[in-house]
Parts: C-alpha cells; sequence; structure tokens
C-alpha cells in the first residue's frame, strides 16, 4: 500500500494524511511511518457527521478531531481500516469539506468487504474480502493490529 | 431525584436540573463539550447534529449572554433556531404556559429551551410536553440554572484539572442564586474537597448547611486559601426588603478587590456568571485581571450548550427507536 502510494504522489510537498478514528487512525500511523512523511498526521473523528444520529443518539467519546494544517488546496490520503457501506467515507468527507477545499481525495483502505450502500471506492487496497450478512471484521490494536471476524449478536 | 430528566436508557432527555444527575453524566456533558470547542477552527463553523430540528428559546426573562449562547450553539448544531422574548405583560394577555406549549407543539418544534422567572416553570413544562420534545430549563426563578452551572465546572476543568483537591468559595448574593444552588449540587457531585459559600448573612438562605457547604459572613476568612472564586451578581431587581443598607457599603464588605484575592491561593481563579456590577460586587481590576476567566467562561457556554442539546434531542430519537 505504501508503494502504490509512493507512485501516486509524485509532489510530496502538499499531502495530508488522515486516519478516521480509531482503526483508520492505526492504519494511517504505519503508512505515516513506512512513507517517512514530514506532515503530522491528521485525526478524523466522524461522530458528529454520522447520518444515524436521529436512530442511535449521541455516545460518549473523546477522540476530537484534530487536522494539524489547512485543508484548503492539499492532497488528502484518506485512510480507514475497513470499508463497508460506504457511510463512514460519506460523512468523513462532508466533515473534512467543513474545514476548506481540498486539491484531491485519495481513499486508502485497509480491508474492503461487500455490502456497499454508497458509490464510494477505494483508491488503494490492502485486500478485499467477502462476509455473510451479519458479519463483521474489525481491526484490533493498536499493538500488535490483528483483524478478527464477528457475528452480530 | 429528577427522574423526568432521564430517558427509558438512563440517558439525559430534559435538562432541568443539576440535582438528581449523577457524576458519569455530568462527566459526560464536559467530555462531549470538550470536542465541541474546536469548532471555531473550521471554515465552517457546524456540524450538522441536529440537522432539520428545530429549537426555540422561550425567554420569559431578559437574557442577553444566555439567550444568544444558546442562540449561537442550536445553529452551531445546524438547528433551525426561533427566538421568542416574552415580556411578562404579554403573558398577562391571559395565555397561559400550557396554551403556549401547544401551540409551539403544533409548528413541530424538537427542543424549548426555557428562561422564567418562577421556578419548576421548566419542570413544568417537561411534564407537559408531548414525548419527542425535549426541555432545557436556562434559568428558573430561584431554582436552577443547569447550563450555567455546566460551563463553570467547564472552566473549572480547563484551569485546574482535577475536582478532587478543590477548594471554592461562591460569594455574594446566595438568596437570590439559581446560579449558586445549581453550582453547589454540581461542585459536591464532582466530589470537590470543599465549598464555601460568602456572604452577609442578610444573603444566605436558612439551612443552606443541608446542601452540602460551609457558611462564611467574612470575606477574607471565606476566601482564605480557595482555589476557585465564582462571584456572583448582586440580584439588586430582586430585592424586595432593604437586606442591605448601599451597594457603596456592601462593595467595602463583600467587593472582590485585589487585596480580599491576597489571601486566595496564589493561582486561583475568579469566575462571574455576568453581567458584571462594577464596583459592587467585584473591581474592574480584579474583573479585567490575570486570574480572571470570566470570558472564557462565556466562550465555553456555547460549547456547553451544544453538548446538552445535542445530548437530550439524542436520547429523544433514541428512545423514539426503541
Amino acid at each position: 500500500m505504501a508503494n502504490e502510494l509512493k507512485q501516486r504522489h509524485i509532489n510530496r510537498d502538499e499531502l495530508l494524511m488522515v486516519g478516521i478514528q480509531t482503526g483508520g487512525v492505526w492504519v494511517a500511523e504505519r503508512l505515516h511511518k513506512l512513507l517517512d512523511l514530514s506532515q503530522p498526521l491528521g485525526k478524523l473523528n466522524i461522530a458528529f457527521y454520522r447520518d444515524d444520529f436521529s436512530r442511535i443518539g449521541l455516545h460518549p467519546y473523546v477522540n476530537a478531531t484534530t487536522l494539524p494544517l489547512e485543508v484548503d488546496d492539499r492532497h488528502i490520503i484518506l485512510v480507514d481500516d475497513v470499508l463497508h457501506t460506504g457511510r463512514t467515507i460519506r460523512a468523513a468527507l462532508n466533515e473534512i469539506f467543513d474545514y476548506g477545499r481540498p486539491a484531491s481525495v485519495t481513499l486508502v483502505i485497509l480491508i474492503d468487504r461487500n455490502g456497499r450502500e454508497l458509490p464510494i471506492q477505494p483508491d488503494v487496497l490492502g485486500c478485499s474480502i467477502s462476509l455473510e450478512q451479519g458479519k463483521h471484521i474489525k481491526l484490533c490494536g493498536p499493538d500488535p493490529l490483528s483483524l478478527e471476524i464477528r457475528s452480530n449478536s | 431525584m429528577n427522574s423526568i430528566q432521564l430517558n427509558n436508557q438512563g440517558r439525559l432527555k430534559h435538562f432541568l436540573d443539576i440535582e438528581g444527575l449523577n457524576r458519569k453524566l455530568l462527566i459526560n456533558i464536559l467530555d462531549i463539550a470538550d470536542s465541541f470547542l474546536n469548532i471555531d477552527t473550521k471554515a465552517v463553523k457546524k456540524v450538522p447534529l441536529l440537522r432539520g430540528k428545530t429549537v426555540v428559546n422561550l425567554f420569559f426573562e431578559p437574557s442577553t449572554r444566555t439567550r444568544t449562547t444558546f442562540e449561537l450553539a442550536g445553529k452551531r448544531l445546524s438547528a433551525d433556531v426561533l427566538n421568542f422574548n416574552i415580556n411578562n405583560s404579554s403573558t398577562s394577555k391571559g395565555e397561559a404556559l400550557i396554551d403556549m406549549l401547544r401551540n409551539l407543539e403544533a409548528m413541530h418544534c424538537d427542543m424549548f429551551v426555557i428562561r422564567h422567572n418562577a421556578g419548576g416553570a421548566a419542570t413544568f413544562m417537561a411534564q407537559h410536553v408531548a414525548p419527542h420534545i425535549s426541555i432545557i430549563n436556562a434559568g428558573d426563578g430561584q431554582h436552577a440554572h443547569p447550563t450555567q452551572a455546566m460551563l463553570d465546572m467547564f472552566t473549572i476543568r480547563q484551569n485546574k484539572g482535577d475536582f478532587a483537591p478543590l477548594s471554592v468559595a461562591i460569594v455574594g448574593d446566595i438568596l437570590h442564586s439559581r446560579v449558586a444552588r445549581s453550582n453547589i449540587h454540581a461542585l459536591n457531585i464532582l466530589g470537590v474537597s470543599e465549598v464555601r459559600v460568602v456572604a452577609p448573612k442578610t444573603l444566605i438562605p436558612t439551612g443552606i448547611e443541608t446542601l452540602g457547604v460551609k457558611v462564611f459572613n467574612d470575606l477574607k476568612k471565606g476566601l482564605d486559601g480557595v482555589d476557585v472564586i465564582i462571584m456572583l451578581r448582586l440580584q439588586r431587581e430582586r430585592m424586595k426588603s432593604a437586606l442591605l443598607p448601599s451597594a457603596y457599603e456592601y462593595f467595602q464588605s463583600y467587593g472582590l478587590t485585589e487585596s480580599a484575592l491576597k489571601v486566595a491561593h496564589p493561582d486561583a481563579i475568579v469566575m462571574h456568571p455576568g453581567p458584571i456590577n462594577r464596583g459592587v460586587e467585584i473591581d474592574s481590576s480584579v474583573a479585567d485581571g490575570p486570574r480572571s476567566v470570566i470570558l472564557q467562561q462565556v466562550n465555553n457556554g456555547v460549547a456547553i450548550r451544544m453538548a446538552v442539546m445535542a445530548i437530550s434531542l439524542g436520547a429523544v430519537s433514541e428512545q423514539d427507536s426503541n
């Protein structure tokens, strides 16, 4: 994934890598290190942008969004652990655009699974997996990182 | 215990009073408010949490700070906000509170923020309102002002970190102050080591000790070694009887001056819910001085009110879906 990203972004000056809390941040931290990026890593918490607030309410959390650099005219590398329905990425894009107008957004995903509900696809992908409905794959971490498949109980 | 405030999951549905809430709930409000603080750094100073919701500010008493920060909080959560400033004279047209409530319900509003000069007004509305509507108390008579107390707790936490070791003095017109009552409950729930109230005997309600405070009638004794000083406004408009000789004499005995501040802890912070009577309860050099966190309180008011509004409307939704 790091190699693929290297090839994509020739101009490394205007990058901003952003991980989605919490699994996406863990993946982003690894990539950030492998690519040896000079810019600090951004962290996005999409809790305030979810589309199911009116169904599940607001749940307590502590990790706030931190974007260390201006978003305007920057090439954003958006990182998440699992891409499932696509709703998280929709929320993340909305939040990023409330900070400014990026030059581009590249979506980097560790695990792509079936069950998409929105027209959102990864640009750089670790691997794909097909799961039955009701099964979930989850990244556990941060140290060591491991993948777990769970059933809806 | 004001259990009407909680939904069947134990989450905050109406925010009426600090009394009866537990520590975990208060800490949750502070944590969520924390994450709303950096909203100012965004190009678009909004989050879409309450998009499509309608919030009505019902102010039966004049207010600038509280009403505008509630309005701003609602707008930053992307809600539509209506402001009703109702003079007591227009309620004397004969429209009862309950009729007004029914009319506003018919407009499909989702939340009422109410300030009223009668204690218990917000609770009364919460008891009679349709189940999908959330009520926030923005100050009721001399009873409670819970969002002010939470923004005070938020400001204390920002400056002092931990509540446990703190000694806090609330100074001034305790008798007429809903802010004092709500702050006393909040400080005790959050577990500070000591809450003091400092005022002349005529401005201390009888039996206040039962709320878990120490009473002082001398300013310098009351401020000795404290970490936090919460000044209260002298509410002359609420004083029906001659409780004080004059504002000048009050300032001589109970006004917070640089010299009175010397007995407090060297890092003590000075708070005031506003509006300030300069030269009555606080000297300008203290109000504008390095210990003062008064403007920080105002800024925190928006984040706290956003947190309370988002949590309460979230709990209403959750109840609906269960």
